[in-house]
């Protein structure tokens, strides 16, 4: 099989043995759930529910202003108990609405089978999918309504749905892939006609051979949907990287894919849109991987928003010892968290408890020009020269040399002999030139 | 909720690192060299290990002491001052006088590594900084050379092509083997491809500088040789002869003071090369790889500054 890929990236060990094996088992259904009301990039949704409502599962329980957002739904039919801060996988503290599940599993009036889909316009697929508060699910939750919106003067030719799933440890698209096939093509073909896209590909990575022989088999006979086998290597997920594998074209600096006449969605979100379109279904659940060696019984769960870390670990058997860290999403981007006390939201793929650190030894030694970030970069950077920059305060100078276009996947740490922890450098850096930025902006701007 | 009081380690992705490190990559480079190592214990006997245990000390005890005095942590654990004084070692003559090896091997790391910050802010490779001092110092001592096995004074085949005596050149596999007259760890061409090999399977060099720099020479060489009717055999002995293949597996490749860029390798390469065959065929010196390789050092970062590569989604740019 020639498979594409892209230039640079490294290649990062998958521990996936643990669980893509493991049918996706329905997690148990908590007493009391945290909904955070804010689940997609965009501002927070303000709660349309108050203290002591009875709410049904699938029910509106709060939406956002503006165009760049995503409503948040009841996944159980219960009763609130309180809004209060809690902390959310993303770090912060985050207004969640606490529910408590009354277990009769009643759905809300809203939620509707729609009898004839195929006739549905794109405007409506679009609104549909708005309303059932759909975000990307791969972890960035980018509401998916806006990438099908459409855009003046640029038309999308390909929609790719990401199945690749490099980050380790994390199988949740691996087994969406096994178990529901034909869910991620219905959801393509909705997602195709709404943008009057010619052509979808699905793109899934070499280590997932029983999902690439399901998926094709099943494409057969669809005119206008490949699937495209992708070399094992990170960051093969990442957008501009998926798309260049892809098609071979490259998102221009400071575009969006729709630049390159692309969309792209992940596989889950795509069966979150056949159930939506379909079943009227609203997104309340989605598949998590809690793995790592930290955990007693790893498994791939289908679990309810707004279920706890720690509802889940109690599940699979709790920790196997002293624990060191908990990671919302993967090893290589995803974040740690203070405590297990967390729910889980819309863009979480994954849950990593490890016991000890991977050969992190902490000290930072010298750079010795190796470079071995250089030839990882994705982005076809220069880690080394830009953190020099950085750790300087030479911002300008670092902007010259493209800072601003690191996805922060992490190669370059990960391959650094020296242990520079230079992506971790670039985002102070970059944090930093957006504040300068933003204060120009203020002061004045007329310039 | 195991851990509501007991707060867990947070810390900024990624979470896992590969087990690279400097002292790992350093060892590799020194297992790549074992096999010229025996080489040289092989033809050059206790000649030869004198020499190689000499710098290999003088190394160690000389990071020690300047990093003692500069109030640097001592870094003699991480091996690359082990790896400086062998492979100081290997491009001096046999019967060198310890006395001028130990100095060599104090240069190279006091002046060539610690003045300039330590490792990785070095701008010339430690170790050619050491032989070029000696080479200028003491030219006679540098450049007098033994037969291997028996210690009798001979010259080297570059030396021989250099004085036109070429009716005394040893035959090709002499050559490759290492069986002739030359630097500790230069002469056998066999035992350092092997090295060069290891160290490319292992990915710790470019395939970029030591292909562009052996490629450039030969090229360059068989050109000279047909214009002047030399024959077959003139581009080959400057490929195995001398130091060059010690020179382009393991000193132009040295990460430090090696481009960063995947163009800037191959420039610098070409750039070897050309330095290299200009000095044996048209300077005072029989062998031109150690200056070549300074020269070279000496531009890399305007090398890398001009070879940029343009970033994923962006127009080339220029520093």
């Amino acid at each position: 099989m020639n498979m594409s890929t892209f230039k640079g990236g490294t290649h990062v060990p998958g521990y996936k043995e643990l669980t893509q094996g493991l049918a996706t088992i329905p997690a148990k259904i908590p007493n009391k759930l945290y909904i955070p009301v804010s689940q997609h990039i965009g501002a927070p949704c303000i709660p349309l529910v108050q203290i002591g409502d009875e709410v049904k599962k699938g029910q509106k329980i709060a939406e956002g202003k503006g165009f760049v957002t995503a409503p948040i739904h009841s996944s159980v039919s219960g009763k609130v108990l309180a809004i209060e801060k809690k902390q959310h996988p993303g770090g912060n503290f985050v207004n969640c609405i606490v529910i408590e599940n009354d277990g009769k599993e009643e759905w809300a009036d809203t939620v509707q089978p729609n009898s004839n889909p195929e006739e549905l316009s794109s405007e409506e697929i679009r609104k549909i999918v708005f309303e059932a508060g759909i975000v990307g699910l791969g972890g960035a939750t980018f509401p998916t309504h806006v990438k099908y919106a459409p855009v003046e003067n640029k038309q999308a030719e390909f929609i790719i749905l990401n199945g690749v799933e490099c980050e380790p440890y994390i199988t949740a698209d691996h087994r969406i892939m096994l178990e529901k096939p034909e869910r991620i093509i219905a959801g393509l073909r909705y997602k195709l006609r709404s943008t009057g896209c010619k052509k979808g590909i699905i793109a899934i990575e070499e280590n997932k051979l029983d999902a690439i022989e399901k998926l094709t088999k099943l494409c057969e006979l669809e005119e206008n949907i490949e699937v495209i086998a992708l070399k094992e290597k990170y960051p093969q997920g990442s957008e501009k990287q998926l798309i260049f594998a892809c098609t071979g074209r490259e998102v221009p600096v400071g575009g969006l894919p729709l630049d390159a006449g692309v969309i792209v969605n992940n596989v889950a979100t795509a069966v979150a849109v056949a159930d939506a379109i379909e079943l009227g279904i609203p997104l309340i659940e989605r598949i998590t991987t809690l793995s790592g060696d930290g955990i007693k019984k790893p498994a791939n769960y289908l679990v309810r928003i707004g279920t706890l870390f720690s509802d889940l670990i109690e599940e699979s058997g709790g920790f196997t010892g002293d624990i060191d860290k908990i990671i919302s999403g993967g090893l290589m981007m995803g974040k740690t968290v203070f405590t297990d006390d967390i729910p889980i939201v819309k863009g979480s793929s994954g849950i990593v408890v490890l016991k000890k650190q991977l050969g992190v030894d902490g000290k930072e030694y010298n750079c010795v020009r190796c470079a071995k970030c250089v030839d990882a970069c994705p982005m076809f950077l220069e880690p080394t020269t830009i953190v020099k920059l950085a750790k300087r305060g030479l911002w300008e100078e670092a902007e010259k040399n493209n800072i601003m276009s690191c996805i922060e996947c992490g190669s370059c740490v990960y391959v650094c002999p020296a242990s520079i922890p230079l992506v971790q450098y670039i985002r102070r850096a970059k944090l930093a030139i957006g504040a300068a930025r933003a204060k120009a902006r203020s002061n004045g701007g007329k310039k | 909720m195991a851990n509501k009081d007991n707060l867990l380690v947070v810390s900024s992705s990624p979470h896992i690192h590969s087990s690279n490190n400097v002292s790992n990559s350093m060892r590799d480079v020194i297992v790549a060299l074992i096999p010229a190592l025996i080489a040289a214990l092989y033809y050059f006997h206790f000649a030869a290990l004198k020499v190689i245990v000499t710098c290999i000390v003088v190394a160690i005890i000389s990071e020690y002491i300047s990093q003692k005095m500069m109030k640097r942590d001592i870094t003699i654990k991480d091996s690359s001052a082990i790896l400086t004084g062998l492979l100081l070692a290997f491009c001096l003559p046999p019967s060198i006088p310890l006395w001028i090896a130990a100095i060599g091997s104090a240069v190279a790391i006091i002046i060539g590594k610690q003045m300039f910050g330590g490792l990785g802010n070095n701008i010339f490779n430690p170790a050619l900084i050491g032989r070029g001092f000696l080479l200028a110092s003491w030219p006679v001592a540098m450049t007098n050379w033994t037969a291997p096995f028996d210690g009798v004074t001979t010259a080297t085949p570059l030396g021989m092509i250099k004085e036109s005596v070429v009716q005394e050149l040893p035959s090709i596999s002499q050559l490759f083997m290492g069986n002739v007259g030359g630097c500790i760890g230069e002469t056998s061409a066999l035992a350092l491809i092997i090295g060069g090999l290891y160290l490319l399977v292992k990915g710790h060099i470019d395939w970029r500088i030591p292909f562009s720099y052996l490629g450039t020479v030969f090229a360059l060489t068989a050109i000279v040789g047909v214009a002047n009717g030399e024959g077959s055999w003139f581009p080959l002995y400057h490929l195995f002869a001398g130091g060059l293949l010690l020179g382009a597996f393991f000193m132009a490749t040295d990460w430090v003071t090696s481009p960063i860029t995947k163009k800037g390798r191959i420039i610098f390469g070409i750039g070897c090369g050309l330095l290299t065959v200009l000095i044996r065929l048209k300077g005072g010196f029989p062998e031109g790889v150690c200056y070549s390789i300074l020269l070279m050092n000496m531009v890399t970062p305007l090398i890398d500054r001009y070879t940029k590569a343009r970033v994923l989604g962006g127009v080339r740019q220029h520093a």
